[in-house]
């Protein structure tokens, strides 16, 4: 029965990966677009992912690894359900971002690139989101959110079951 | 919507004319900025609201309409609304104020005073969005027409005369002639480098071997800078058109658009841009008509900010690991599988067809001498208006900062201004009156970089900020070579240790040697430009240095390990907001009982600080004196009779 599971899970992983690499018709060169596609639809990379790619689109498991591994939008392990991101470019800097990290890390209890045990949260920090004006700023998901105040981040991190 | 497709610059002027007669001049045209901060602060909801407020209160169509923007740059201020024809802006809007626009301002013409600008210099209300002084000070030669315009319509950037730069470039000029109008203008590459751009498109122009490649940098990864991405996302055509213009120039007929990832607005709206550009023929194959081919794709960055540079990112549109190689040959002349590849970043692309259309004269002569034209800057951090200003080369520092920026909030004094991200540096106070230009600021240490402007106040801890950027290049290095990956390695030990109490006399000597090897032998710019924020800081701030390795003290009072929070027992109102708001529950105290700080369980998070009403002014912070004890438990609160 385990074996079965398994087995039905690996064909839905290789159906995707096939699609991924259909949508550049099979272009080696589009391997980073393609491990980006997945990594959205899957939320990680899981090795038998990789090794789908490696074998569909013909480039060696190394190469597959070596930009798995260098490139920051690519994961190897699960993440959390919800990502939170907090910035510490300069302008975030300047206006108190890592006070502002060392507040949710207490919050959460997890240090920056740690996945809560619940699967619930995953703490990243980026270099720069680009709203440098709103700094500090943190992304929990997809929504931005400016100057949090910790009564903020509490209602911020409670609404996201 | 068949036969889009034009295939003459004739038919793109009678399209131009056909949109223009569909938009009646008394239409009333309501834009919200929907640029990423203004969506923070809940402007996409604002414009759902706004359409549908107008369609419930019945206005027509033809009378009024909702249109989303990209970044008008004053970001501050979001979500920012301007009612066009009367250019009324309103500032900080609400979705509760949203029934009320329409019903005063869009049905009868009437201004809201309070959702307009108000100048704290002059405590005037003001009403057009070109007399507040931050957008009346600039140049906005690209950044101005975001304002109108709705990126994911294309014939909104062709109503206001899009492509007709190209259709000028296609039919009335030879490549070559293109080519020596940029060259005449004197543009120089807007990425940082400053490099000529007419003699880089002459240089892939001139290289043997076909096919060449053109390539949008819009990798924006320096911190603290932002312009790429508003012009990609709330202009994409204006790119799309320097583009094809350039290719046309060079002679090439595939070219990339390198975005980062972390800019999924951007990503969007540039596929859609390329989407409608193929539908109008005005990309793809016989581009109107003229004979010349150019087809585009985008890349999408997977997140590493040395892939900004250009050897990297062409190894990354190869679909390879984005690390810089040795540029023995230059990539104009061997770059994308060893083609002849010209790259420019965003802003240059965008201020060619500005060039071709009104001439290389007019763009020279904005400037000063040796830089031409406009430069956006993002300006952030401790600043009054933060936002995108665009203004001619040449402005000083202290216009732009105080005239544009408004000044340091909060009554606090300037420090220095950061420029050119991680590989720039910090500019004093003195050197305020220096004016913005490539080689001034490169004189100064620094650079013009991509444009992001830090302004730092008294609070910013100069080695602090050493330690950031160091910690930050370290952190994006690919660790190819061995001078980067090393010297940063250790450059961060030291100041590390130096912002935590336990410098050494000899770390300053240690750094400047480290520093030079680093400039000498790292292979690319990441790792020859690294060092100049430390450098610059110890040029201008040496005493910080100092402060913090012989008497342990953070003069700024930023560095955690050197720095305490004390309440100070007299002036303690036992108003329980910091108590209330500490989030290790540090503080104690009680209604009426001096509050104080239990030093062990502080995290120095700056809560208390932050949340102590300033009319008060009870917590401190304290750096290189021994703090004084705690008041003895249960003091009662001084309370001093009013008028005493």
């Amino acid at each position: 029965m385990a074996v079965k599971k398994s087995s039905t899970k690996r064909s839905a992983t290789t159906r995707l990966v096939r699609e991924a690499v259909q949508k550049y018709q099979g272009d080696q060169d589009m391997l980073i677009q393609i491990l980006l596609d997945l990594q959205s639809t899957l939320g990680w990379l899981p090795r038998e992912t990789l090794e789908d790619v490696s074998r569909q689109l013909q480039v060696p498991l190394t190469r597959v690894y070596q930009i798995a591994t260098y490139y920051k939008a690519f994961s190897l392990a699960p993440r959390g359900r919800h990502i939170i991101k907090v910035c510490l470019g300069t302008a975030c800097q300047v206006r108190g971002s890592p006070r502002l990290l060392d507040t949710i890390c207490t919050m959460l209890n997890l240090r920056p690139n740690e996945t809560s045990k619940d699967m619930r949260f995953t703490l990243e920090t980026v270099n720069c989101l680009g709203c440098c004006a709103m700094g500090p700023v943190i992304v929990v998901d997809r929504t931005y959110y400016g100057k949090p105040s910790t009564s903020d981040l509490k209602k911020i991190l409670e609404a996201a079951k | 919507m068949v036969g889009k497709r034009l295939s003459s610059p004739q038919e793109l002027e009678q399209l131009r004319k056909h949109i223009l007669s569909r938009r009646h001049t008394e239409q009333t045209v309501i834009t919200v900025c929907t640029g990423t901060a203004c969506q923070t602060y809940g402007s996409l909801h604002v414009f759902q609201a706004l359409t549908e407020e107008i369609k419930r209160q019945g206005l027509a169509a033809s009378v009024v309409t909702a249109k989303p923007t990209g970044c008008h740059g004053f970001c501050e201020k979001g979500p920012v609304i301007v009612i066009f024809p009367q250019e009324i802006c309103y500032v900080k809007v609400k979705l509760a104020d949203v029934p009320e626009i329409v019903s005063k301002t869009l049905a009868q013409g009437e201004i809201i005073d309070r959702l307009l600008y108000l100048d704290p210099v002059t405590g005037q209300k003001i009403a057009r969005d070109p007399e507040i002084p931050f957008y009346k000070n600039q140049m906005r030669l690209l950044l101005g027409n975001n304002r109108y315009i709705n990126p994911r319509d294309i014939e909104d950037y062709i109503a206001l005369g899009g492509y007709h730069a190209l259709c000028k470039a296609l039919f009335q000029m030879t490549p070559e002639q293109v080519l020596q109008e940029i060259k005449k203008s004197n543009l120089r590459g807007r990425g940082g480098g400053g490099f000529p751009t007419g003699i880089k498109w002459e240089t892939t122009r001139n290289a043997p071997g076909e096919p060449k490649y053109v390539i949008v940098n819009c990798d924006e990864g320096d911190p603290g800078a932002y312009m790429d991405r508003s012009l990609m996302e709330g202009n994409p055509h204006s790119v799309l058109e320097g583009l094809i213009i350039g290719a046309y120039a060079i002679g090439s007929h595939q070219g990339f658009i390198y975005v980062r990832q972390e800019y999924p607005i951007a990503c969007e709206n540039t596929v859609e841009a390329i989407k409608q550009a193929e539908e109008y023929g005005l990309l793809g194959e016989n581009i109107l008509g003229s004979g010349f081919d150019f087809s585009v794709k985008i890349h999408c960055g997977a997140g590493a900010f040395v892939s900004g540079e250009s050897t990297a990112l062409m190894s990354a549109i190869e679909g390879k690991v984005g690390e810089p190689k040795m540029k023995y040959i230059h990539t104009a002349v061997s770059g994308i599988k060893g083609k002849p590849s010209c790259l420019n970043n965003v802003e240059t692309w965008a201020t060619v067809p500005l060039i071709i259309n009104k001439g290389a004269e007019w763009f020279a002569s904005i400037g000063t001498e040796r830089s031409k034209g406009t430069k956006i800057f993002s300006l952030v951090g401790k600043v009054n208006n933060t936002g995108l200003v665009e203004v001619p080369m040449g402005m000083t520092l202290r216009r732009l900062i105080y005239d544009i920026g408004g000044g340091i909030p909060g009554g606090k004094k300037f420090k220095a201004v950061q420029t050119g991200g991680p590989s720039g540096g910090v500019i004093p106070e003195q050197y305020l009156d220096t004016p913005i230009d490539f080689d001034e600021l490169t004189r100064l240490g620094s650079m013009m970089g991509s444009g992001g402007m830090v302004v730092m106040d008294e609070d910013t801890c100069m080695v602090d900020t050493a330690r950031f950027f160091i910690n930050f290049c370290c952190e994006e290095s690919c660790g190819k070579c061995i001078p980067c990956r090393e010297g940063l390695r250790i450059l961060r030990e030291i100041l590390t240790a130096i912002c935590e109490g336990r410098g050494r006399d000899e770390d300053i000597e240690a750094i400047e040697e480290i520093a030079r090897v680093m400039q000498d032998a790292s292979l690319c710019a990441l790792g020859t430009t690294a060092a100049n924020p430390v450098l610059t800081t110890l040029r201008y701030f040496r005493s910080e240095y100092e402060a913090h390795i012989k008497e342990k003290r953070c003069p700024a009072r930023a560095c955690k390990r050197l720095t305490s929070y004390y309440i100070v027992p007299e002036k303690c109102t036992a108003c329980m907001i910091c108590l209330r708001n500490c989030p290790t529950g540090a503080i104690h105290g009680a209604k009426n009982i001096v509050h104080w700080i239990e030093q062990e369980k502080c995290i120095k998070c700056n809560t208390c600080f932050e949340v102590c009403p300033p009319r008060f002014h009870a917590v401190t912070r304290i750096s290189g004196e021994p703090l004084p004890p705690p008041p003895s438990p249960n003091t009662p609160v001084l309370r001093q009779k009013r008028g005493e």
